[in-house]
C-alpha cells in the first residue's frame, strides 16, 4: 500500500477466521499447536471487528485461515465487510468450495479470490496438500473467472517445486490469472521444522527468479506476477509485515489481535483479546503491538543503519526463532552478527535427506 | 498503449474507495491500493468503457479551468499509461 506518513495505521486487517484446514501443508504458517485453539470468535464478533478495523483505516480485508470456507456463517462475513466498503479478498484452498457457494459469495460482495495451488501436476500438488486436491483447485479457478471475479493463484515455492516456476506461470495463465503469487517459503511454523527439506539452492532460485522477471516482463497489464524471494537468500531482510504494528492488523482465530500472524510465538508478550477491548484501544495501547514499533528496541547494526526505515530491523518473529531473542537483527541481514546461523542452513540444506515431510496435524 | 482513441474501461479487481481517515480517493485491488489525487480519481471514474481518452481530457478541462489543457492531457495520458501496466483499466476498443 502506498503511503508517506509515518503513524501507524492498519490498511490491511487479516481475519484469521479458524485454523482448521483440510490441507496439510508441512510449509503452513499456522502454530504447530494450532490443533489445541479454538475458533473463539462468533459472527457477531467479526462483524464489530470489521467495523472497528474500517473505523481505524483498513480498506483492505483479508479472510483466511486455515480455510475460512469451513466457518458456515462466512456469507454474513461478507455482506458485513461489503457493508463497509471493504475490499475483501477470500484465501482458500478452494477445497470446500461449489460453485453455489462461490455465486453467493460473489452476489455478496466478495471482491478477489485466491486459491493456493502446490504444484504443477496433480501427483506433487497432493503430495505437498496431504490430500487429492489438485483438480477440484483448477476447477475452483474456472468457476472463479466464469463468474467475474478476479482470481488469485498462489504457489509456495520450495526445493521440490522451484525448478517447475516456468509451468506454475504457464498453468496461471491458461486460468487466466489476474495475479500470480510465486511466493518462496517463509521458515517459520512448520516450514522451520521443514527447513532442511524445503530450502532450495542459490542455483535453483536464481534461475526461477529470471523466469519470473521475463513473465513479468511479457505479462504486463494481463497478470500479475509477484516473485517473493526467500530471504534466506537475500543480502537484507523483508520488509515483515511493512513494519510491526505499522499498517497490518491480524486477528487471529483465538481472537488475539497481533502484528502478524504468527507473533504470539513469541515469549514475553503479551496480545490482547479483540473478544474483550475494542480494536482501536488495542491498536493504540496494546504493550505487544508497541513493543518494536518505531526504532528505540532497535539494537546495533539496525540502530544506525540507513535501511531501518526500508525494513524496520527484518521479522521478529524469525529473529527469535533462529537467535532465541525476538529484539534481534534478523539474521537473514548480511550485516547481522548471527548471519551465520543463515549460512550454515544454507550450506546444510541441498544434502539433506531423507526428504520425508513432517505434516502439519490434522 | 493508451491514445486519444482508447476506451478505457476499470478491471473487475480495481475498486474505487473514498478514504475518510484521509479524505481522499484510494484505488484498491488485490493486496495493493493507490492513493488518488482528484484529478486521478475524476478519470478513474470516467473510465467506463464509454469515453475516449480525447472525451476524458476533454470533460476534465471545463472542470479544471486553470490547468493548461496539454498538461492535462499529458497527467491523464500518463496516469492511465500507469494504470493499464498494472492491469487496472483496458481499452474496451471502439
Amino acid at each position: 500500500m502506498s503511503e508517506d506518513t509515518a503513524a501507524p495505521r492498519p490498511y490491511t486487517l487479516v481475519a484469521e477466521l479458524t485454523y482448521r484446514c483440510p490441507l496439510r501443508c508441512p510449509y503452513c504458517s499456522n502454530p504447530t499447536d494450532w490443533a489445541r485453539r479454538d475458533d473463539a470468535l462468533a459472527t457477531e464478533d467479526w462483524l464489530r471487528i470489521f467495523r472497528e478495523a474500517e473505523d481505524l483505516g483498513v480498506v483492505q480485508l483479508n479472510l483466511t485461515g486455515g480455510e475460512p470456507l469451513v466457518r458456515d456463517d462466512l456469507e454474513q462475513l461478507v455482506e458485513g465487510a461489503r457493508a463497509l466498503d471493504l475490499y475483501t479478498n477470500l484465501i482458500t484452498s478452494a477445497i470446500p468450495l461449489t460453485r453455489t457457494r462461490l455465486a453467493g459469495l460473489a452476489a455478496r460482495g466478495l471482491n478477489n479470490v485466491q486459491i493456493s495451488i502446490q504444484d504443477v501436476s496433480a501427483a506433487a500438488s497432493d503430495r505437498i496438500a496431504g490430500l487429492v486436491s489438485f483438480e477440484r483447485k483448477l476447477e475452483a479457478a474456472r468457476w472463479v473467472k466464469e463468474l467475474g471475479l478476479p482470481l488469485t493463484v498462489n504457489t509456495v515455492l520450495h526445493r521440490d517445486n522451484l525448478d517447475r516456476v516456468a509451468e506454475v506461470i504457464t498453468l496461471a495463465e491458461s486460468l487466466s490469472a489476474d495475479r500470480l503469487e510465486l511466493a518462496n517459503t517463509q521458515y517459520l511454523g512448520w516450514a522451520l521444522r521443514n527447513r532442511a527439506q524445503l530450502l532450495p539452492t542459490r542455483e535453483q532460485l536464481d534461475r526461477a527468479r529470471d523466469i519470473a522477471r521475463a513473465a513479468r516482463k511479457r505479462l504486463q497489464g494481463r497478470m500479475e506476477v509477484l516473485f517473493v524471494t526467500p530471504d534466506y537468500y537475500a543480502e537484507f531482510p523483508k520488509s515483515c509485515m511493512d513494519g510491526w504494528g505499522r499498517r497490518f492488523l491480524v486477528v487471529s482465530p483465538d481472537g488475539l489481535v497481533l502484528p502478524c500472524h504468527v507473533a504470539h510465538t513469541l515469549p514475553g508478550l503479551t496480545f490482547d483479546s479483540a473478544k474483550t477491548a475494542s480494536l482501536g484501544d488495542i491498536w493504540r495501547g496494546s504493550s505487544a503491538l508497541n513493543a518494536f514499533r518505531g526504532e528505540a528496541w532497535m539494537p546495533e547494526p539496525c540502530r544506525s543503519c540507513d535501511r531501518r526505515t526500508i525494513d524496520f530491523g527484518g521479522c521478529r518473529c524469525q529473529a527469535f526463532h533462529l537467535t532465541g531473542d525476538a529484539a534481534a537483527t534478523d539474521p537473514v541481514c548480511s550485516l547481522s552478527p548471527q548471519h551465520g546461523l543463515i549460512d550454515a542452513a544454507v550450506a546444510a540444506a541441498p544434502g539433506a535427506t531423507p526428504r520425508t515431510f513432517e505434516y502439519r496435524a490434522r | 498503449m493508451i491514445s486519444a482513441g482508447t476506451r478505457p474501461r476499470l478491471a473487475a479487481k480495481a475498486r474505487l474507495r473514498w478514504d475518510r481517515k484521509a479524505e481522499r480517493w484510494m484505488l484498491l485491488y488485490p493486496e495493493r491500493g493507490l492513493v488518488l489525487n482528484p484529478t486521478a480519481a475524476d478519470v478513474v471514474q470516467l473510465c467506463t468503457g464509454e469515453h475516449t481518452v480525447d472525451t476524458i481530457v476533454e470533460k476534465l478541462a471545463e472542470k479544471y479551468t486553470t490547468q493548461p489543457r496539454e498538461a492535462l492531457e499529458q497527467e491523464i495520458v500518463t496516469f492511465l499509461g500507469r494504470l493499464a501496466e498494472r492491469g487496472l483499466v483496458s481499452d474496451h476498443g471502439e
